[in-house]
């Protein structure tokens, strides 16, 4: 695992409290670039805490951490150049038009010809349609791309998804995967915080586990099975899950495509 | 303020004026109910109310365009209080933009709405037979010291926005000031009203700006009240300015 790049994001003795409640006790991580990693804790374990830092909108009490080279504390302006932050909080604008949504963070960015970039992302995020509609009127999946599409603008180095998925519906929920995965294959890094395990699964090249404000477990997936006693092999019959039994009559296959296998149930 | 500034706070206000436009009840209630409200007055009240030799309306109207001013700021608040729940300030933080920039646009656009509320209020004014022989010198004094009175309450709505923990509460506090120009020259003379609240009523900011304003608007002498006013806009407006700041670095981190 000897790449020439330096880590995307590396983080070292991050310690953050808030009044008496220690969040972070002294995280560790570093993140190869081009890669997915996922961040994976219950709810209050810190995940949201450690990409706030991240973000540049809250301050460490201890540590280091740099996002793409850039110190977050004292390169604030340079880590912000080279992120974007999308998912949980981090909200569009409802009362504009998707359209000007993009059109209002790429003129924010001073990318040129906003209008005709903001095009381009309402056809790549199949939104072309909706573009002219208030994102009030989005369904939860169409808003969640608006969101993506909105974070790719200016092209930065690293995005953070703060739990793209929680709250879609599975086709949404795969859609939203692909577009990871188109991401992650263009050579963006991606940083996923999440608390579905199969989404990490899915997705991740890499996957810490972060508990009680520390990370307790770091590696590939392969890596994390091999702490587990060696599968033993037992013959089950595999019946299907609710999830392709779900796609299957929705008429849509794993990866979100469209199929004209639709049937009633008898 | 840098080419970078002045661009981001351009987009911002944008945005932000879209939000105003795009929201009727905003509309009708900073100029509807003002509107509203100068009707009742002259109309009904007006005939009964002994407030001079000249035509009450003219008499009415600084006091109408504070009112007007004073609700409209409430809905400044209410947007800040939105932006910061919503977490759009959190992706503008998290951008390679201007971080005053996402403050700057909301103060502009409470500024510019004021003004063309304003402007709406006294062009419906002209209907109802509101004259002024004033200058354009007067004019521009008038509509400074408007300038002003909107800057110093929108800062006031700004640290109301930022510290409210409900949209009830980011706005409520409007109410007082919406109230003040009850008790002051703004639709009777002070000395009508007994000693306690005759002196209270001389002492607040609200009387020494109408009084400046309708002297202005009827070419009379300011005299001092001209001073007293652009005291209170501009103490306040510092007070508020530099409270509002603190409480946005507390923040955002």
């Amino acid at each position: 695992m000897n790449t020439a790049k330096p880590p995307a994001i590396r983080i070292q003795g991050l310690r953050k409290s808030y009044k008496d409640l220690q969040v972070l006790k002294g995280v560790d991580l570093d993140v190869a670039s081009g890669s997915i990693f996922a961040l994976l804790g219950s709810n209050g374990a810190g995940k949201t805490t450690i990409v706030r830092i991240l973000a540049t909108l809250l301050k460490s009490d201890e540590g280091t951490a740099s996002v793409n080279g850039y110190d977050v504390a004292t390169e604030a302006a340079q880590v912000r150049e080279s992120i974007s932050l999308t998912g949980q909080f981090a909200a569009v604008d409802e009362i504009l038009t998707g359209r000007e949504n993009l059109v209002m963070i790429a003129r924010l960015r001073r990318v040129e010809g906003p209008k005709q970039v903001a095009d381009d992302l309402l056809e790549r995020f199949g939104l072309t349609d909706a573009g002219a509609r208030r994102v009030a009127t989005y369904s939860g999946g169409m808003r969640r791309r608006l969101d993506i599409a909105m974070s790719l603008i200016g092209e930065p180095a690293v995005i953070f998804l703060d739990e793209p998925t929680t709250g879609l519906d599975p086709e949404a929920r795969l859609e939203v995967w692909q577009v990871i995965q188109d991401l992650s294959d263009g050579g963006t890094t991606v940083l996923l915080t999440t608390q579905y395990l199969d989404e990490a699964e899915k997705l991740a090249d890499g996957i810490a586990i972060l508990h009680e404000g520390a990370i307790i477990v770091n590696g590939t997936l392969a890596q994390l099975r091999q702490l587990l006693p060696p599968a033993k092999a037992e013959y089950v019959e595999r019946q299907p899950t609710l999830e392709e039994i779900f796609l299957s009559i929705v008429g849509k296959d794993k990866n979100g495509k469209t199929t004209a296998n639709a049937k009633e149930a008898p | 303020m840098s080419a970078h500034t002045l661009s981001n706070t351009g987009v911002m206000l944008g945005r932000s004026m879209r939000h105003v436009t795009r929201s009727v009840d905003t509309i009708i209630t900073v100029t509807i109910t003002p509107i509203a409200m100068m009707l009742l007055f002259v109309y009904v009240f007006g005939g009964a109310i002994e407030a001079g030799p000249g035509d009450y309306v003219d008499y009415l109207m600084p006091g109408i365009l504070l009112i007007a001013i004073a609700s409209g700021i409430a809905y400044t608040a209410y947007r800040l209080y939105a932006d910061l729940q919503r977490g759009i300030f959190d992706r503008f933080n998290s951008m390679p933009i201007s971080r005053s920039a996402a403050l700057w646009g909301h103060v502009l656009t409470s500024l510019v709405s004021n003004m063309i509320s304003v402007v709406v209020i006294v062009l419906v004014g002209l209907l109802m037979g509101f004259r002024s022989s004033a200058g354009i010198g007067a004019w521009l004094a008038v509509a400074g010291i408007l300038v002003l009175f909107t800057l110093a309450l929108t800062w006031i709505a700004v640290i109301a926005g930022m510290s409210a923990s409900s949209p009830d509460g980011a706005s409520a506090f409007s109410y007082p000031i919406i109230f003040l120009p009850f008790i002051s020259s703004a639709f009777v003379p002070t000395d009508t009203m007994p000693a306690p609240v005759e002196a209270f009523a001389e002492n607040q900011p609200v009387t020494s700006i109408v009084n400046t304003i309708r002297a202005l608007l009827a070419q009379q002498p300011v005299g001092d009240d001209i001073w007293v006013a652009l005291a209170w806009c501009v103490g306040i407006l510092i007070v508020a300015y530099a409270l509002a700041m603190v409480v946005y670095r507390r923040k955002v981190a």
